[in-house]
C-alpha cells in the first residue's frame, strides 16, 4: 500500500516536474538579441550625438514625438495626433497618455518643452539647425503642445521623428547637463545598462513601456565590429543574431548560408561628386567653370554598370538627389544612358581637346573600386583624372576649405526630401562646399520647404532638379541599399529606407 | 643594485617627456579638423567656435603642449573628444584587456620558439631544424591579418569552436575570456614566436660549441644536463633581452590583431582616436605605451643583473 502511494508521488512528482519544463520552454522567444553594427556610436545624447550608427541605438532606447513607416509617411510614437494651424506656423501634438521614462517619471508636456528646449539653447546641443524655424515649445494643456515656427516649414514633423523628436527624462537631463550620455534615461521600449567603449552597449527591456507586447526580448546587446568580414563571421557562428550595413560583396555568401536571411531596401541618401563651382581658387578649372564640361563627364559614366559591377546590383542608377523609386524623383528627367559621342562633342563645344581633372576620394576600398571604374569610363570621352586618396577626416577638412576640384561624397539621407537637397544648393546652405548659387533655386527650395501641400511641394522639386540638371554643380551617380543579414529564426524584422533597426514586433523563435 | 635602478628611473623622464613632445607635434601636423569631425553633419558656426573654446583648440600649440603635460603629470590626460569621457578612466578601461592579450601571446611565444628553438639548436642541420626554421619562416611571413580572419573563418565559423571576436574580463566569466582570447594571442605570439625559436637556436648553437659544454660532455654528463643546466641556463640571457624588445613589436601588433578580433583594448582605442582627430586619447595611450616600453626595457636590465653572476659582481 505504501508502495503504491510511493509510486503514486512518484509519478506526480514526474508529472509536476514535466509541467514544470514544459512551462519554462514553452516562451517560443529567446530573451537575448545580439546586433552587430558596422561602428562604434559616438556620444548617447540625442540633442549632442552626430553619428547615424547612434541613431539605431536610439531606436531601441529613446521613442520619438512621432516616428517613420517603411514607406516614409510620418506616423504617431509619443504624439498621437498633430494639427497644422496658424498658415502654417503653429503645430499642436497631442502626447499618449500613461507614458513613462526609464526612471519611472512621467513622459507629458513639460518634459517635451524641457526636451526641445534643451535641444535649442544648450550650447553643446547639434539639433539647433534641425530645430531653427521653431520661434518656442509651449504646454498648452497637460498632454498637449503646441510648437511656434518663424516661418512655415514643412521639414519640422521629419525633424521631430529623429533625434530631435527624442523626449529625454527632464529630471535626468537636468542632473546630468552636457554628461547626460553617461547615462541616458529616454522613453523607448530598452532602458541604458552599460557601455564599455568600441565593445559593447547593454540595454534590457523596460517593464513600463507603453507598447510592451510588442517587445519579445529581455536584452538587447549592441556590438560594434568594423570588419564588414569579421562581422559577417560572427554572425555565421552564431555570436549575432542580424548585423547591418553588410558589404555587397557578402550578398552571395549570405544567399549560400541555410542558416542565414538578408533584407535590403535603398537608402535615402545618394552617391555623388561635388564639382567645385565657386569655392575658392580651386574652382577656377575647366570643370568647375562650364556646365557643358560637367554634362559630358556625367554622360560619359555608365551609372548601371557601376551598379552591377562594384555593388553587385544592389546601388540603383541615380541622377539626382531623391532614387528614381523616390516619390520625390522627377521622372522626366531619367538617368542618362552612357553617350561618348555626346559626350565628346559637348567637350568640343566648350573648346576643350583632353580636361584634366583631380579628384578626391576617401579610402573606402569600394570607393576606390567605384572611381577607378569611373576613370576608365571617362577617359575614353577625353577627362584624365587623377584620384588623390585620402582618410576620411581629412577629406572634410579639404572640402570644407575649398581645397579640391571635384570629390567624391556620399550623404546617408534624410526622411523629410528638403535635408537631401536644401542644405547642399542653396547660396548661405552649410553643407554647400561646392559654393553653387543660384536665386532661382533658393527661391523654389525656400518654397518647397514654406508648404505643407505636397503636390505644391512636388512641382517645387521637379523645377530645381531641372536646373541642378543643367548646372550640374553635383553628378549623381546612384543610390546605395541597406543591407541586413541576420540569423533565420529572427521573425518581424522590417526592412527601412532610413537604415534602422525597429525592435517592435522583432522576435526569434527557438 | 638599487642605485642602477634609480638611475634607469632618473633617465626614463627625459625619455618620456621627448616621446610626449613628438606625438603632441607629430599629430598637430595631421590634417584634418577634430572639430568637424566632431560635429558631424551639423555646421553651426557658433557650435564649431564652442567646440574649440572648449577642448582649447584655438590657443596656440606650445601652449595647448604646456598645459597638456601640466596636467597629465598630476595624472589628468584630458577628455576624449568624441565620447566626453576622461582619458585615464579610458585607459584604465582598456589596458587590462591589453595586458591580458600581451601575456598571453607572450606565453604562446615562449611556449613555443624556446623549446623549438633548442630542438633546432641540438639537432643542427638535420630534418628537425629545417621543419622548425620553415615553421618559423612562415610564422613570420604569414599576415597578422589574413591569419586571424582565415583563424575566424575555419574555428568559428566551420567548426563552432571558439566566438569568432569580442571580449570577456576574466574575472567576470575566466572560462569565456580565455577561448576568446585564445585565437587573438595565438596569431600575435605566433610571429613572435618566429624571432624567439631563430634566436634561441642561434644563442645555443654559440653556447653548445663553447669549451665548458665540451668538458661538461667530457666528464660524462647526460646530454639531458649539458643541454638544459649548462646550455640552455647560458644561453637564456639573450633571450631574455630579446623578451624585452619583443614586448613593443606585440604592443605594436595589438593595434592590428585587436582591429581584426573586435578586442576593446588599447591598440583599437587608438586607431579609433587617430581616424576622428581626438588628440587627448592618442597622447594619453601613446605616452602609457612609452612608460610600458621603457619599464619592461628596465625589467630585463634587472633580469639580466640577477640572472648573471658576472653582472651582479661588477656592480
Amino acid at each position: 500500500m505504501e508502495d503504491e502511494e510511493e509510486k503514486g508521488m512518484t509519478k506526480l512528482r514526474f508529472l509536476a516536474t514535466a509541467l514544470a519544463g514544459a512551462l519554462f520552454a514553452a516562451p517560443a522567444f529567446a530573451a537575448d538579441l545580439k546586433i552587430g553594427l558596422a561602428e562604434d556610436p559616438d556620444m548617447l545624447d540625442p540633442a549632442q550625438s552626430r553619428t547615424f550608427v547612434g541613431r539605431i541605438v536610439y531606436t531601441a532606447m529613446c521613442d520619438k514625438l512621432v516616428d517613420v513607416s517603411p514607406g516614409l509617411e510620418i506616423v504617431p510614437q509619443l504624439a498621437t495626433e498633430w494639427a497644422w494651424s496658424g498658415e502654417g506656423k503653429v503645430l499642436t501634438m497631442k502626447l499618449r497618455s500613461g507614458v513613462k521614462f526609464h526612471d519611472g517619471t512621467d513622459m507629458d508636456a513639460a518634459a517635451v518643452v524641457a526636451t526641445i528646449e534643451r535641444n535649442m539653447k544648450m550650447p553643446e546641443s547639434r539639433r539647433k539647425s534641425e530645430l531653427s524655424s521653431v520661434e518656442s515649445v509651449a504646454a498648452t494643456g497637460p498632454l498637449e503642445v503646441a510648437f511656434k515656427l518663424k516661418q512655415p516649414d514643412a521639414t519640422l514633423l521629419a525633424q521631430l521623428s529623429d533625434r530631435a523628436g527624442m523626449i529625454v527624462s527632464p529630471k535626468a537631463a537636468a542632473a546630468l547637463g552636457a554628461n547626460f550620455s553617461s547615462h541616458p534615461v529616454c522613453a523607448g521600449p530598452f532602458k541604458f545598462v552599460e557601455r564599455i567603449q568600441q565593445d559593447r552597449i547593454v540595454l534590457e527591456k523596460f517593464a513600463d513601456y507603453w507598447n510592451k507586447d510588442q517587445i519579445h526580448f529581455d536584452k538587447v546587446t549592441y556590438l560594434p565590429i568594423v570588419d564588414s568580414t569579421v562581422r559577417l563571421a560572427n554572425l555565421r557562428a552564431g555570436d549575432l543574431d542580424l548585423i547591418e550595413r553588410m558589404v555587397p560583396t557578402d550578398v552571395a555568401t549570405v544567399k549560400g548560408d541555410a542558416k542565414l536571411a538578408q533584407a535590403q531596401v535603398v537608402n535615402l541618401g545618394f552617391l555623388s561628386i561635388y564639382v567645385n563651382v565657386g569655392h575658392g581658387p580651386r574652382a577656377d578649372n575647366p570643370m568647375g567653370k562650364d556646365k557643358r564640361v560637367r554634362q559630358a563627364f556625367s554622360l560619359a559614366i555608365d551609372r548601371e554598370a557601376l551598379n552591377q559591377i562594384v555593388y553587385e546590383g544592389t546601388a540603383p542608377a541615380g541622377n539626382q538627389p531623391f532614387a528614381p523609386t523616390s516619390p520625390w524623383y522627377d521622372k522626366s528627367i531619367p538617368v542618362p544612358a552612357r553617350d561618348v559621342t555626346k559626350a565628346k562633342a559637348l567637350l568640343k563645344a566648350a573648346g576643350y581637346d583632353r580636361v584634366p581633372v583631380e579628384m578626391l576620394i576617401s579610402n573606402q576600398p569600394i570607393v576606390g573600386q567605384m572611381m577607378q571604374a569611373v576613370q576608365a569610363m571617362v577617359a575614353e570621352a577625353g577627362f584624365d583624372v587623377t584620384l588623390k586618396t585620402t582618410e576620411f577626416a581629412t577629406l572634410l577638412n579639404e572640402e570644407t576649405a575649398g581645397n579640391f576640384q571635384t570629390a567624391r561624397t556620399d550623404w546617408s539621407g534624410r526622411v523629410d526630401p528638403d535635408g537631401n537637397i536644401h542644405q547642399f544648393v542653396t547660396c548661405k546652405a552649410a553643407l554647400n562646399e561646392v559654393h553653387y548659387c543660384n536665386p532661382k533655386v533658393d527661391e523654389l527650395l525656400n518654397a518647397a520647404r514654406a508648404s505643407v501641400d505636397t503636390k505644391v511641394r512636388k512641382e517645387k522639386y521637379d523645377a530645381a532638379a531641372k536646373i541642378l540638371d543643367d548646372d550640374m554643380p553635383y553628378i549623381y551617380l546612384g543610390h546605395q541599399s541597406w543591407l541586413w543579414a541576420f540569423d533565420k529564426k529572427l521573425t518581424g524584422f522590417v526592412p527601412s529606407p532610413d537604415g534602422m533597426i525597429r525592435l517592435t514586433g522583432l522576435a526569434k523563435s527557438k | 643594485m638599487y642605485v642602477f635602478i634609480a638611475r634607469r628611473l632618473l633617465l626614463a623622464i627625459p625619455t618620456l617627456l621627448i616621446i610626449s613632445l613628438f606625438v603632441f607635434s607629430l599629430q598637430k601636423l595631421l590634417p584634418g579638423d577634430p572639430v568637424l569631425v566632431m560635429a558631424g553633419e551639423e555646421r553651426d558656426p557658433a557650435l564649431l567656435e564652442l567646440l574649440r573654446e572648449k577642448y582649447h583648440l584655438n590657443d596656440p600649440i606650445p601652449m595647448q603642449y604646456a598645459a597638456w603635460i601640466g596636467n597629465a603629470v598630476q595624472g589628468d590626460l584630458g577628455i576624449s573628444l568624441r565620447t566626453n569621457q576622461p582619458v585615464v578612466d579610458l585607459i584604465a578601461e582598456k589596458l587590462p584587456v591589453t595586458l591580458q592579450l600581451a601575456l598571453m601571446s607572450m606565453s604562446f611565444a615562449l611556449l613555443i620558439g624556446i623549446p623549438l628553438g633548442v630542438l633546432a639548436a641540438v639537432k643542427k642541420n638535420t630534418f628537425l631544424d629545417y621543419l622548425t626554421s620553415v615553421l618559423a619562416l612562415s610564422g613570420l611571413s604569414v599576415p597578422n591579418f589574413w591569419l586571424g580572419i582565415m583563424l575566424i573563418l575555419l574555428v568559428s565559423v566551420k567548426l563552432g569552436w571558439l566566438p569568432a571576436s569580442g571580449y570577456q574580463p576574466f574575472f567576470v566569466d575566466p572560462l569565456l575570456s580565455l577561448k576568446t582570447m585564445l585565437m587573438p594571442s595565438f596569431v600575435l605570439g605566433n610571429a613572435l614566436a618566429a624571432s624567439m625559436m631563430r634566436h634561441t637556436r642561434s644563442a645555443m648553437i654559440g653556447v653548445l660549441s663553447s669549451d665548458y659544454v665540451r668538458t661538461a660532455r667530457a666528464k660524462g654528463l647526460s646530454e639531458r644536463a649539458v643541454i638544459l643546466s649548462h646550455g640552455f641556463r647560458n644561453a637564456v640571457l639573450p633571450i631574455v633581452t630579446l623578451s624585452a624588445l619583443l614586448f613593443g613589436e606585440l604592443l605594436a601588433g595589438a593595434v592590428l590583431t585587436e582591429q581584426i578580433f573586435t578586442i576593446p583594448g588599447f591598440g583599437k582605442l587608438i586607431v579609433d582616436a587617430v581616424f576622428t582627430r581626438d588628440y587627448a586619447v592618442v597622447q594619453g595611450v601613446v605616452l602609457c605605451t612609452a612608460i610600458g616600453f621603457i619599464g619592461m626595457n628596465l625589467l630585463a636590465d634587472v633580469l639580466y643583473v640577477v640572472l648573471n653572476p658576472r653582472m651582479r659582481a661588477s656592480m
